[in-house]
């Protein structure tokens, strides 16, 4: 392979290695090749874009090499023109091994000189990193390097062997090399390169960065931290350093969903901060906070308003002004991640997208059954999922928004079995979440809606089976309404009126008030006269005519008089059995009224018999209600008294009543005329100003 | 064919302006100010109706030798005026009503986000997008192609 290498580029000086130096070489081109172009794919484009694409960004497996090399910063850029890397553009094996023997030259103190390669060196001497071995495997957790370093020489081997083949074509690509520039080209492979560096410097960011507002920082530094930690604390540093002063050449054209996705990745504690933090706004995690709410929450964060506003943006996926819990754990993410160094991305990163984030972290209550409705209809996505959050890699998580091209050529070249696993995954993952994201959205809410309607039906069968629980829902449902109060009015006067014209009979008919009083010397005679009736068995027209229209009031003056009409049939009877001569009938009716003021005489509460005779000879209405409250006052005995005397007790209540209310108010109208006044002297004060 | 799309708030002050060839901005500034006057005399035209009766699509409001300007005001008084090239006769009259009702639409989703003031400059990525998918595809399908040489390629 050394002599391909040798043979197959034929720029740059002939290059003499020893055994040694040989292996080594092509173990480390191989690593950074393969660190760069490995992974999902290292497809033959792919592969030979990895390694300039590495050194073009500065960010790649190259450079950290090479800073791991622990040379100054000068000296590398030395090397990497010397090595004619510049010139073509590329980093390939030639211009690698060039390098890595210029290297070995610097470090061994010898000027970084073409003709350095000449001599007889020691191998190069490279740091390792935490970061390297992170960006083969991508875990966080791993703190051994020679845990991980054997299985690179392992892979290696393999990678390498296939990098043969491809050399050839990697010496016809040209992306371009001005470490300042973002690589145009390839942005699938491009995304790889910088992810390991970008990682990198993500975990030394947040290291550096101040602590944030927000615990769930501390769950992203600390499977973080610890990593960076046991890592040479320079060469991280420095990478943090240099890549920074190209992340914001790289914004613009990375992007970034697939950059360090990471980040974008909500793990578990920071799901349950986000979700504690929602309840806190909104107690109901299945409904959304409103925007205002939102606003005040997230101005908290610091951030500036375009920032969040573009954030708001990113988050809100429908656009109607509230977020949905989903929806509120991106936004938060966005904002920690913003608020830890991690540039906004152009799009909502897919790991934060609300169907996501709604399917990997199911919502407590309700949703628990819609999960797992969708889980069963999606299993295979769901645990894959789970695991790959675990402990994938970076570069599969980079993949896993990449277009379906780069996903179907990933798959060609499958070197680790992990990798092939995880691509599969990952492909299945990639085809049902891009062409089923649509089926996703209509899958769960049919799903839901098939899990609402099984969830109906037992309720409504629930209801039906038990008829007496319904008869009790309904009887109980409608509370019986509390008793009507007495029909009384509320103003004391007509409650009076009321209360005086109705004696505490309660068949009479507020109605027939006013004409009774015109007629009581009427039913006197048919009282009598029916009394007589009864008592002789003669049948009258009149009383019988009159019986119905005063009968009400016949009835009250029978039972008030109950006692008394017998008196006075009896007494009435006497004059009138007195007066009966031959003709029964005229003599009645003319005797009736010549008893009248006999009968009322007998009736003590009624001292003014008189006044029934004129009453009664008028007829009118008028007189009757004129007549009324005194023929009330006199046939109403005690009863009335006490009727008037309560209807007055509730008068001064009322007027009490009234008083206070009307103090209360004046004084009201006291405290807002005050009010007043301080405004309008108010406004007097602020009037020359604003003249002025 | 949409040379210039203008958000103009209800004070008549520029949300957002944008324009394609961007070394004549200033001529498109300046057309899409006079254009205001004749929104305000249409506005007024029909102000006696109902404001629900008002059609919100103004229409043309005034063609030049090589532009013309139509207009959509919403019902919150904020206009958006669009300068399409006249050369453009494929342009009907349903997709200049099509592209303002996108217009519209954006805009709404810029008012939901409870970032922006109302009243602010509208720098919203979607607006920006959406604006430039429209100039583009106006552009894709224009016969002359002088505007797409400048700033799309």
């Amino acid at each position: 392979m050394e002599a391909a290498a040798g043979g197959g580029c034929g720029s740059g000086p002939p290059l003499l290695l020893s055994e040694g130096e040989q292996q080594c070489y092509s173990e480390l081109f191989a690593r950074c090749a393969g660190a760069a172009g490995g992974g999902p794919g290292s497809g033959p484009p792919e592969a030979a874009r990895a390694v300039p694409g590495a050194v073009t960004a500065a960010a790649g497996p190259v450079a950290d090499l090479f800073r791991a090399s622990q040379l100054p910063a000068e000296t590398l850029h030395q090397i990497t023109e010397l090595c004619g890397a510049k010139r073509v553009g590329y980093f390939g094996p030639t211009q690698f091994y060039i390098a890595l023997k210029l290297i070995a030259a610097a470090q061994s103190g010898l000027p970084v000189r073409i003709e350095s390669l000449k001599c007889e060196l020691p191998l190069p001497r490279f740091m390792m990193s935490k970061t390297d071995a992170d960006t083969r495997f991508g875990n966080p957790a791993e703190l051994h390097g020679a845990k991980v370093q054997i299985p690179y020489l392992i892979t290696e081997k393999n990678t390498f062997k296939r990098m043969d083949d491809e050399d050839k074509q990697q010496e016809t690509q040209s992306p371009t090399m001005s470490p300042l520039a973002s690589p145009p080209s390839s942005p699938p492979h491009y995304q790889r390169v910088p992810l390991s560096h970008g990682y990198s410097k993500l975990r030394s960011s947040t290291e550096q960065m101040h602590p944030a507002p927000y615990e769930a920082r501390q769950p992203l530094v600390q499977p973080e931290g610890p990593s960076s930690g046991a890592a040479g604390a320079k060469p991280p540093r420095h990478q943090a350093s240099l890549i920074r002063s190209f992340s914001v050449e790289r914004e613009p054209h990375d992007n970034n969903s697939n950059y360090p996705d990471e980040p974008w990745r909500i793990t578990e504690e920071q799901r349950e901060y986000y979700v504690n933090q929602f309840r806190s706004l909104q107690p109901d995690p299945s409904s959304f906070i409103s925007g205002s709410v939102a606003k005040n929450f997230f101005t908290k964060s610091k951030l500036s308003i375009p920032e969040l506003s573009y954030i708001w943006e990113l988050s809100d996926a429908d656009c109607d002004g509230a977020l949905t819990l989903p929806e509120f754990c991106a936004a938060f993410h966005l904002i920690v991640a913003r608020k830890n160094g991690y540039p906004l991305p152009e799009g909502l990163p897919p790991t934060l997208q609300p169907e996501y984030l709604q399917a990997a972290f199911p919502k407590p209550k309700r949703e628990c059954t819609l999960f797992d409705s969708y889980s069963e209809s999606m299993p295979a996505n769901q645990q894959p999922r789970d695991l790959n959050r675990m402990e994938l890699s970076i570069k599969d998580m980079a993949d896993f928004p990449v277009p379906a091209q780069d996903v179907t050529s990933d798959d060609k070249q499958e070197q680790n079995k992990t990798r092939l696993e995880q691509n599969k995954i990952r492909l299945a993952l990639k085809s049902t979440v891009d062409e089923a994201l649509p089926k996703d959205m209509s899958e769960d809410p049919a799903t839901s809606k098939d899990s609402n309607s099984l969830k109906a039906r037992p309720r409504s069968r629930s209801y039906s089976s038990t008829s007496i629980e319904e008869a009790m829902k309904r009887g109980e449902d409608p509370p019986t309404p509390p008793p009507r109060p007495q029909k009384t009015h509320s103003r004391a006067s007509s409650l009076d009126l009321n209360k005086v014209f109705q004696p505490s009979v309660p068949a009479t008919k507020s109605g027939l008030l006013p004409p009774p009083p015109a007629l009581p010397p009427r039913p006197c005679p048919s009282q009598i006269s029916h009394h007589n009736v009864n008592s002789e068995c003669s049948a009258q027209p009149r009383p019988p005519t009159q019986l119905p229209n005063y009968g009400d009031f016949r009835l009250q003056k029978q039972s008030e008089q109950a006692s008394e009409a017998e008196i006075h049939p009896q007494l009435n009877r006497a004059p009138s059995q007195a007066a009966d001569s031959s003709p029964t009938k005229k003599d009645i009716p003319y005797s009736q009224p010549p008893s009248k003021p006999i009968r009322r005489k007998f009736r003590p509460e009624n001292p003014a018999p008189e006044n029934q005779e004129p009453s009664s000879t008028v007829g009118g209405p008028a007189s009757a209600v004129t007549g009324k409250p005194h023929t009330a006052v006199q046939k109403q005995s005690s009863k009335q008294k006490k009727a008037i005397q309560t209807a007055i007790r509730k008068n001064k209540e009322a007027n009490a009543v009234l008083a206070r209310l009307n103090s209360e108010l004046q004084q009201q109208l006291k405290e807002v005329h005050q009010e007043r006044i301080a405004l309008e002297n108010q406004l007097e004060q602020l009037r020359p100003v604003t003249v002025l | 064919m949409a040379v210039c799309v203008a958000v103009i708030a209800k004070e008549n002050y520029p949300l957002y302006i944008r324009s394609i060839p961007t070394e004549n901005e200033l001529k498109f500034h300046y057309m899409v100010h006079t254009s205001l006057d004749v929104v305000d005399e249409k506005i007024s035209a029909m102000g006696k109706a109902l404001v629900d009766q008002r059609e919100l699509y103004l229409g043309l409001l005034y063609p030049t030798e090589d532009y013309k300007v139509y207009g959509y005001v919403t019902n919150s008084k904020v206009k958006f005026v669009m300068v399409v090239d006249s050369s453009n006769t494929a342009l009907r009259d349903n997709e200049i009503r099509s592209m303002f009702r996108k217009l519209h639409n954006s805009y709404t989703d810029v008012m939901c986000n409870p970032f922006y003031n109302p009243g602010d400059r509208i720098q919203s990525r979607a607006f920006d997008s959406m604006v430039t998918s429209m100039m583009i595809q106006v552009l894709s399908r224009a016969p002359c192609c002088r505007a797409g040489e400048a700033l799309w390629a």
